[in-house]
């Protein structure tokens, strides 16, 4: 009897390896579909060009360089300018602060209104604003463009701060909302007995249980007007504009060698504060995601 | 007065972003409806003529190409990524020690730019130096995979690289509703010997409606907003042949110096959207309100 | 004495659904007044009133001789309790029961002083440096309560605030508050949906149903002379068997007939009413139903029923009996040598009994 018991046992422990192995082959499988364009972005930008030209495609490189790097960084031309990402990196950085500051900060106060002072109309109010998160932005980019011009803020980094602070509300808005509306009620009304006002009550009793809420917030927001192209291209002159546009200049200019190396060099520099955003706090990105996903 | 501002503050707070929203984006999705109906060109005109401009887009070769790049792309998009995610999500949920690192894996390109995809995908896709240098140089000699410059196939790429961007964003999505699901059913089910795929297809996946939903409106959205992907990976071309309404309202709008077509093409965008998501917002407004 | 809260013909509305109707209630100095009713009986609401959270549609509510209508919660000198205790779950205890002070600027020196003190009196002194998420419910409870107590409010509000804590702990701290009450002399306004809480901390209880007074009055005249039919199913565990009877008039005084499933009709007599409707409902306390045997007086009467349902309880033994269509409830001591399904001598005490309109509910004597 127990014999045979083991017999099974043994059978059953097989065919269990057997699908786990599949499975860890298949997960393999995937990994490798999606770090292989990341791999050749960072081997290729470590090649020389001549490596390139005579290597294959997935090749580690044989002589490490970093002269793309310093090109893509400080040389390689956006159109006519030759000074490379670096001028464009911090413009997107002075856009992306102030923008997300100002976004989040209005967000958690039309959140603590919505969630905790609720009057007549202010759920139409939210959703009127959480429509505003889905509309096609080619819809304002016409009168937006005129709009910026005639208060002067056209092609000027205020002036994206600006357009990413008026379409970020809805979706900062939405996450404070949902946020405080867990929260019950009567923290509110105990503060009012105890004397404290409106402000009073946001600042002392709602911003400090804000922080989960607030990392989220500022990580979604960081990301969408880090990795912005479309508001970048239409309300930006050459000076201004951010580093998704200035990227796109470099890989599609046509002057001169193409050279793939700055290409994928110029690509990672881009890409690396949301990159880093995702590795130090993956969890509350993956939250913010969901969260701007499964609306209520 | 001190009294009656304290009361009014909650409102006064909020009134400002409701007026921005009501300006920048009812009233500017109004303006944009009334310059659709004019004979704006390089400026917009106010005096409205009718259905000119839409008429001009639907004889447009160059915006039929571009309205049925949307549904190709759209439907494979997301078809596909949901498939991927979904199976993604499952593999992941047979209690792998290592998911967290693998998660993160296929997860991380949700956080690059799409001009960063874009431009990875043109470098790998590249018929001279990428994949199909790499496979002939191992010497299948007759190896084709020119999609990138070729204008029946160039729209597929896109395909390959949206998916390659959104698949682990569904993935995450679709692992999050698998781990919602009640503990006590799945453990009920398997008292009454229900083998596990069974499980997956008769119990769980049923009950994940809404999250299907949801994936399903997050990905449409995404697949009528993409223009960086284009712009990034073919420019819209060769010739116009991956233009999608995005890129082609853009090029009306700052390269053709054409406002009617540009704000014509938007509106079309917009009722593609408002179709999508309106019944959805509503449902789960409604949902909510109960 | 002085009146400390007079609401009189309050009103409230939300949109066209009438929440509060002809609210009339004043309570003095050192009173203890509890809302009593099932949920949604505007209860709730009438305390959220007083406090000044919501406003009111129409009528007046006056705190200590001044009129509130314009009055901010933080000006009526008032403190709160809350069911959810809302203790600010990112400041410590101490720094709870201290915000109001805070907030309305009072020295540093003073808030400590205060804080020690109601600390003391609540034994919750070595909780003072945790946060509220650390604290079990009953600690929680404590807290909040510090939080009113340090206000030295003219009027104390409680809205349920030991209906999240487990039952042996809800009995404890109901004798703590009754305690408190006591010590402080301070005058409260507490709401509950338990009437054993209402019963035993009430020195006058308010019950309210649809958001309409349905009787004011003591523990004691709740209890014994409940002005409806609600009322008097409401207060009162087990509740007061109410019995369905016809009514005729012998000359001396009353006859009661009550129609039972089984035999004869039960007939009760009480020579010191006249003038009752054809159809009245009787209202008689499981009390005032006993066991033949051990009880003997000379206004009891004795009739015979059959035993349906023996519950021993401890101290007392509830015997179930079936009059009048309806299950009848007697608390009979210990001793009784009632056994399902035999027929035993009960005794009626007419002298506690109430009479009720069977058409309008309301009491008759």
């Amino acid at each position: 009897m127990t014999k045979l018991n083991s017999k099974y046992a043994d059978s059953g422990y097989i065919q269990k390896l057997i699908l786990r192995s599949l499975l860890f082959l298949l997960l393999g499988i995937f990994a490798v579909y999606y770090l292989m364009p990341l791999f050749i972005m960072v081997t290729t930008s470590l090649k020389s060009l001549e490596e390139i030209r005579t290597g294959s495609l997935i090749d580690l490189p044989r002589e490490v360089t970093f002269t793309a790097w310093k090109t893509a960084w400080s040389g390689a031309c956006t159109g006519i300018q030759c000074e490379g990402l670096r001028p464009f990196f911090w413009n997107s950085v002075l856009l992306a602060v102030p923008a997300v500051f100002i976004s989040t900060l209005i967000g958690a106060l039309n959140g603590y209104v919505i969630a905790q002072w609720r009057f007549k109309g202010a759920n139409l109010i939210f959703s009127l604003m959480l429509f505003g998160c889905f509309i096609p932005f080619q819809v304002v980019l016409l009168p937006m463009a005129r709009v910026l011009g005639i208060i002067n803020l056209a092609g000027s980094i205020s002036g994206l701060v600006f357009v990413h602070v008026i379409y970020g509300i809805g979706f900062t808005t939405l996450f404070f909302r949902n946020y405080y509306v867990s929260i019950p009620v009567e923290l509110v009304k105990a503060a009012k007995i105890d004397g404290a006002n409106f402000f009073r009550i946001f600042i002392s009793i709602f911003l400090p249980l804000s922080l989960p809420i607030i990392v989220v917030t500022v990580i979604w927001q960081f990301t969408q007007i880090w990795n912005d192209f479309l508001f970048g291209v239409s309300f930006s002159e050459a000076g201004t504009q951010p580093v998704t546009v200035a990227l796109n200049n470099i890989v599609n200019s046509t002057t001169g060698v193409k050279e793939y190396n700055v290409d994928m060099a110029a690509a990672i520099i881009a890409a690396l504060p949301t990159l880093l955003v995702y590795v130090v706090a993956g969890k509350y990105f993956i939250r913010g995601l969901t969260a701007g996903s499964v609306k209520g | 007065m001190s009294e009656w501002l304290e009361k009014q503050l909650p409102k006064l707070v909020l009134a400002p972003s409701f007026v921005a929203i009501l300006i920048f984006v009812y009233g500017f999705i109004g303006w944009t409806a009334w310059v659709s109906f004019t004979k704006s060109k390089l400026l917009p005109r106010y005096d409205i003529v009718g259905l000119i401009q839409y008429d001009r887009l639907f004889v447009s070769p160059r915006w039929d190409v571009a309205f049925s790049n949307l549904f190709i792309f759209g439907f494979l998009f997301i078809v596909i990524s949901m498939l991927l995610g979904l199976l993604l999500a499952i593999l992941l949920d047979q209690k792998i020690r290592t998911e967290g690192i693998i998660r993160t894996i296929y997860l991380y390109p949700m956080a690059l730019s799409l001009i960063v995809t874009g431009t990875a995908w043109k470098w790998i896709l590249n018929p001279g130096l990428g994949l199909e240098a790499m496979i002939r140089s191992w010497g299948w000699e007759s190896f084709s995979f020119n999609w990138l410059v070729d204008p029946n196939m160039a729209i597929y790429t896109v395909v390959i690289a949206g998916i390659w961007q959104a698949s682990g964003f569904v993935m995450a999505l679709f692992l999050a509703g698998l781990r919602s699901v009640d503990d006590e059913i799945i453990k009920a089910a398997q008292v009454d010997g229900i083998p596990k795929w069974r499980i997956y297809l008769s119990i769980i996946l049923p009950s994940m409606a809404a999250i299907f939903l949801s994936a399903f409106i997050v990905l449409a959205h995404l697949s009528i907003k993409s223009f960086d992907l284009v712009i990034a990976l073919t420019g819209g071309g060769p010739g116009y042949a991956t233009d999608l309404p995005a890129t082609y309202m853009y090029t009306m709008a700052f390269s053709r110096g054409d406002i009617g077509q540009a704000a014509s093409s938007a509106m079309i965008m917009m009722a593609v959207v408002f179709a999508i998501v309106v019944p959805y917002l509503y449902s789960e407004l409604r949902a909510k309100n109960d | 004495m002085s009146t400390i809260l007079e609401i009189k013909n309050l009103h409230k509305d939300f949109g066209s659904l009438n929440i509060l109707n002809s609210i009339n209630v004043t309570i003095e100095e050192g009173d203890f007044l509890v809302l009593v009713g099932p949920s949604g009986c505007g209860k709730s609401t009438l305390l959220n009133c007083i406090a000044g959270l919501e406003p009111i549609t129409s009528g007046a509510i006056t705190i200590d001789g001044r009129d509130m209508t314009t009055v901010s919660p933080k000006d009526r000198d008032i403190a709160m309790v809350f069911q959810s205790y809302a203790l600010y779950p990112t400041m410590t205890v101490g720094q709870n029961i201290t915000f109001g002070m805070k907030v309305r600027g009072i020295e540093k020196n003073e808030r400590e002083e205060k804080l020690l003190k109601v600390a003391k009196q609540l034994q919750i002194e070595s909780l003072l440096n945790r946060r509220p998420g650390q604290l079990s419910g009953g600690q929680r409870q404590r807290v909040a309560m510090g939080r009113a107590l340090v206000r030295d409010p003219k009027l104390f509000l409680f809205d349920e605030p030991l209906s999240n804590l487990d039952a042996k702990l809800r009995v404890e701290m109901r004798t703590e508050i009754k305690k408190l009450h006591q010590n402080l002399n301070a005058s409260m306004v507490y709401v509950t949906h338990d009437q054993i809480e209402a019963m035993t901390l009430a020195t006058k209880i308010v019950v309210m149903k649809g958001g309409i007074v349905q009787q004011i009055g003591t523990p004691s005249e709740i209890y014994n002379r409940p002005s409806n039919l609600f009322v008097a199913d409401f207060m009162g565990s087990p509740a007061m068997n109410l019995i369905p009877a016809k009514v005729a008039n012998n000359g001396k005084g009353t006859k009661f007939t009550i129609a039972r499933s089984r035999g004869e009709p039960l007939m009760l007599f009480d020579d010191n009413i006249t003038k009752l409707p054809e159809n009245v409902v009787l209202g008689l306390r499981p009390e005032d139903i006993g066991d033949a045997k051990l009880r003997k007086g000379d206004k009891l009467q004795i009739s015979t029923c059959s035993v349906d349902v023996v519950e021993p309880a401890g101290a007392d033994t509830y015997v179930l009996i079936n009059l009048g269509g309806k299950e009848v409830t007697a608390r009979l001591q210990a001793e009784t040598a009632a056994q399902t399904g035999m027929e035993m001598a009960f005794t009626f005490n007419m002298d506690k009994v109430s009479y009720f309109d069977a058409q309008t509910g309301q009491r008759l004597n």
